[in-house]
């Protein structure tokens, strides 16, 4: 076991785990930040998307302890976030979620793409959102909530 | 999108007629399903007796707190079909409630709360809205009733004096008052027994396109999931369970596991078809996870069947040349020997096992006091998960408290007969005696656990008459039953398990000369229904072979199935009429290496057409645009139902992917997790999808699972325009 000092949604926050255990879990069980989703643990879902240092990360599979200083910015900080809160907005207005498992990581992939590209094309959305699963296959929604988020940021 | 619905016709909608049509929407399920309900409930529709009236009490579904909230309990699981917003406003609509405070709860698992027709508590067969919409309806009927009849005590007044708008009462002087000022006071009004029910011209609320209640939680994290349940002192269990289906412990070393940090306890459980695993607690998930990575285990595999797919396949094969199980005898048995071998078509199909792989991973958390328990689970059969918890820790079903948690996707693997998730769970609370745990099934557990969609093989052929129409059609279809040696088996037809042939039994197509038979073979492979079943593959075989027939006929697609279906298929002419319609601009238009795959087919009672527009990019379909229309009677919420169809297409591309099935070798599953198993991700879905509801006063049916089966046939069969050849085998390794 060892503690770390996390830089989590721009507060300190003091966990004590074993080194090898990802991010995700730390955030889940140690944090009880449930909201970043545990999908596949292997990379390949994308519902565990948050922020590392503001690139959107996989973070079932990063070890804590490479987290260092990094800041960490998940869902629960997207409300306070101009582009996280007009991305929600977007989903809302668009009624995009169906059984909403995946949209955390979905909303993740999105703001960062967002904050990149304020202007994404269909190419860029596929780019970007294609590793992200919605098993309930809401992507012609997810797109639309793009666009129109898109057009709303400032 | 249309919505114009059942607020743009004044036809009658009377009570009966509601029943009648919700009562034989869902074809076999309902049949077999009526556990403790009359079996008079099914032929209603022919005339005979109601089935006695079950009471469901409004005090046990609707809630006006005093801060105005009219908290409405659903009797379904909410996994993403939008249940818990559609219920919640046909009791709302007539309630007369303020929408802007409603608020649907999820039912525990309770009598009251069983599907009116099904008899137990639980979500499938897409027949929420189609049992339950009757029975909102009167709820929300009766509670106003007794809000009425409390104001106009209070005012002195007759009932039929006093209006009601927005939770308001109004009486004929000017008074007024709240529902939450009236509700204790309604609450001790006898409940009506006949109530009048709003006619569709007056619906505020049913008919139009209403926004999701559980948007908002669901996009900022807030909104708990099973797997999100954090109890005080909870531990974490997950389970090793046997590399092959129904292999036992030998034994297991767990020194190294029982050494890590965390880690509570290591024991032997019992697992489906008679395996055992080894099941570790820790106090949190990863060390859980790890301290399984960790366990050695030498597994006995004596007496275990080893299923292989590709074994299974030539098995199928060969079966499929006999004559199996009787299902349909039409007509000429010997019709087909009468065409020439020239005008017939042979056609062979492949289907693979299919997971269901929701995004929640599996997850049942359980608390066992010695006299009474406690559950949280998303389940789809609260009834029989509650059941099998109960006989695991020797309790009551009643000792055992079932909440239904918000659930991360199913599509059919919640809802499984024999509960084997809940039973892990509970034998492992049973040792923890006074500790909530929760049991996590990993990816891996999911795509490696079974319960798949059966494999099938499918062997069809044709002759065709001089008119290009089929002249005999038989078909022979291979494939494991779903419901055999389960509760379900009662649905069972003369051997054949409905959900096999289904899709090609009750085919809305004129085959004069029908001749359908099955064959279930027994293998050691637990099968499960996945979203919209048998039409998940019988729609396939038949509308690219109806396709095949329209383009040997040198006739236009949508034409040819026009002439083919049967008169009396009002759902889906209605729907290939609209489809017709509103693609024609597009399909008449198309850019050069793109073509057009059309489909129709009804399934639980909703007739669904489709039109997609499909180009070829790196070796795979790429889906520019899909028009589907829907006949689903009346629409309760065309909102959710545009968003269930564009999505749904999107779910049943799952079978077209390169990587879309599950395979066996000597008894061992190949696949592990995502990367094995690849479903559509967005570049794999249509691009866009435009969606049109027939206008309807029909009873509703059901949307659910009925989007799924037209969207793999109206792919391929526009794959078959731009390359001449023909998809027979699935998943779609090659274009």
């Amino acid at each position: 076991m060892t503690t770390y000092q996390l830089n989590v949604n721009g507060e300190r926050r003091e966990v004590t785990v074993d080194p090898s255990t990802p991010l995700l879990w730390v955030l889940r069980e140690d944090l009880k930040m449930t909201g970043t989703k545990y999908g596949c643990g292997v990379s390949a879902c994308g519902a565990c998307t948050v922020h590392v240092a503001g690139v959107a990360t996989r973070s079932c599979m990063l070890p804590v302890s490479h987290v260092g200083e990094r800041p960490i910015v998940t869902i629960e900080a997207m409300s306070k976030d101009p582009v996280g809160r007009a991305v929600q907005d977007a989903w809302v207005e668009k009624d995009v979620v169906q059984c909403g498992y995946c949209q955390s990581g979905q909303i993740m992939t999105a703001v960062a793409l967002l904050k990149h590209t304020p202007r994404p094309t269909d190419t860029n959305i596929d780019e970007s959102m294609g590793g992200n699963i919605c098993r309930c296959a809401t992507y012609v929604r997810i797109r639309e909530a793009i666009k129109l988020a898109a057009q709303n940021i400032k | 999108m249309s919505t114009t619905t059942a607020n743009d016709t004044e036809r009658h909608l009377n009570r009966r007629g509601f029943l009648r049509v919700s009562a034989t929407a869902v074809g076999g399920l309902l049949v077999a399903l009526h556990l403790d309900v009359p079996a008079a409930s099914a032929q209603e529709g022919a005339g005979q007796t109601p089935p006695p009236k079950k009471d469901y009490p409004p005090a046990a579904f609707v809630d006006i707190r005093p801060d105005g909230k009219v908290v409405i309990q659903v009797n379904r699981l909410e996994f993403g079909q939008g249940v818990q917003t559609a219920l919640p406003m046909i009791l709302a609509d007539e309630l007369d409630a303020d929408w802007s405070q409603v608020v649907g709860e999820l039912a525990p698992a309770a009598e009251v709360y069983k599907d009116p027709l099904f008899g137990i508590q639980m979500v499938g067969g897409s027949g929420s809205i189609a049992h339950s919409f009757q029975q909102y309806r009167e709820l929300g009927a009766r509670t106003r009733a007794m809000l009425v009849a409390a104001a106009a005590k209070r005012w002195q007044v007759a009932p039929e004096q006093c209006r009601t708008q927005e939770s308001v009462v109004r009486g004929p002087g000017g008074q007024s008052a709240r529902y939450a000022e009236l509700a204790a006071e309604a609450a001790r009004q006898p409940v009506p027994t006949t109530v009048r029910l709003k006619q569709p011209s007056e619906f505020r609320l049913v008919g139009k396109g209403v926004r999701r209640l559980d948007s908002r939680p669901k996009c900022d994290g807030s909104l708990k999931f099973g797997l999100d349940l954090d109890l005080a002192a909870m531990k974490v269990a997950v389970v090793a369970h046997p590399p092959v289906f129904g292999a036992k412990v030998r034994s297991f070393d767990d020194k190294a596991a029982r050494a890590l940090e965390g880690v509570r306890d290591v024991f032997e459980i019992s697992v489906t078809r008679g395996g055992t695993g080894v099941a570790v607690i820790a106090d949190k998930f990863w060390p859980a996870k790890q301290a399984r990575d960790l366990l050695k285990i030498e597994w006995d595999f004596d007496g275990v069947e080893r299923a292989d797919s590709s074994r299974l396949l030539e098995q199928y094969k060969q079966l499929a040349r006999t004559t199996g199980l009787i299902s349909v005898a039409r007509g000429d048995a010997k019709a087909l020997e009468a065409v020439a071998a020239a005008n017939r078509i042979v056609a062979e199909y492949e289907f693979p096992y299919l997971p269901h792989a929701p995004m929640e991973p599996l997850n049942t958390t359980v608390r066992f006091d010695g006299d009474r328990a406690e559950v949280w689970a998303g389940s789809q059969f609260q009834t029989l998960d509650q059941m099998a918890v109960a006989e695991v820790l020797g309790l009551k079903p009643e000792q055992v408290t079932f909440h239904t948690e918000m659930a991360g996707g199913g599509f059919g693997r919640r809802a499984v007969p024999d509960s084997h998730v809940q039973r892990e769970a509970a034998q492992i609370a049973k040792r923890l005696r006074g500790t909530p745990v929760k049991l996590v099934w990993s990816r891996e557990d999911d795509v490696r656990g079974g319960y798949y969609r059966p494999m099938h093989f499918h062997r069809v052929e044709i002759g065709i008459g001089a008119d290009g129409m089929p002249a005999a059609w038989r078909h022979v279809v291979v494939g494991q039953s779903i419901v055999a040696e389960t509760p379900f088996a009662m649905m069972m037809k003369d051997g054949i398990d409905p959900t096999t042939v289904e899709g090609v039994n009750d085919t809305h197509y004129n085959l004069p000369n029908l001749h359908v038979s099955a064959h279930h073979p027994k293998v050691n492979v637990p099968v499960l229904w996945w979203r919209s079943v048998g039409h998940t593959h019988t729609a396939f075989v038949m509308e690219t072979l109806i396709d095949e027939l329209a383009a040997r006929a040198k006739a236009d697609p949508i034409a040819y199935r026009r002439k083919l279906l049967n008169p009396e298929a009002k759902k889906l002419r209605s729907a290939l009429d609209l489809m017709d319609a509103r693609s024609a601009a597009w399909r008449r238009r198309l850019p050069k290496g793109h073509a057009v795959g059309i489909s129709c087919h009804e399934s639980f009672g909703t007739g669904v057409a489709c039109a997609a527009e499909v180009s070829i990019e790196n070796k795979r379909p790429k889906i520019h645009r899909v028009t589907v229309a829907v006949d689903c009677g009346l629409a309760v919420n065309p909102l959710t139902i545009e968003s269930q169809f564009q999505a749904g297409l999107g779910f049943g591309l799952s079978q077209l992917m390169a990587k879309g099935a599950i395979t066996l070798k000597d008894g061992l599953v190949e696949q592990r997790n995502f990367d094995g198993y690849v479903p559509p991700y967005m570049p794999d879905a249509p691009v866009a999808v435009d969606v049109h509801i027939v206008p309807s006063a029909e009873a509703p049916s059901g949307c659910g699972e009925p989007p799924v089966p037209v969207i793999s046939p109206a792919v391929v069969n526009a794959l078959t325009r731009l390359t001449g050849k023909r998809y027979r085998s699935l998943p779609l390794v090659a274009v």
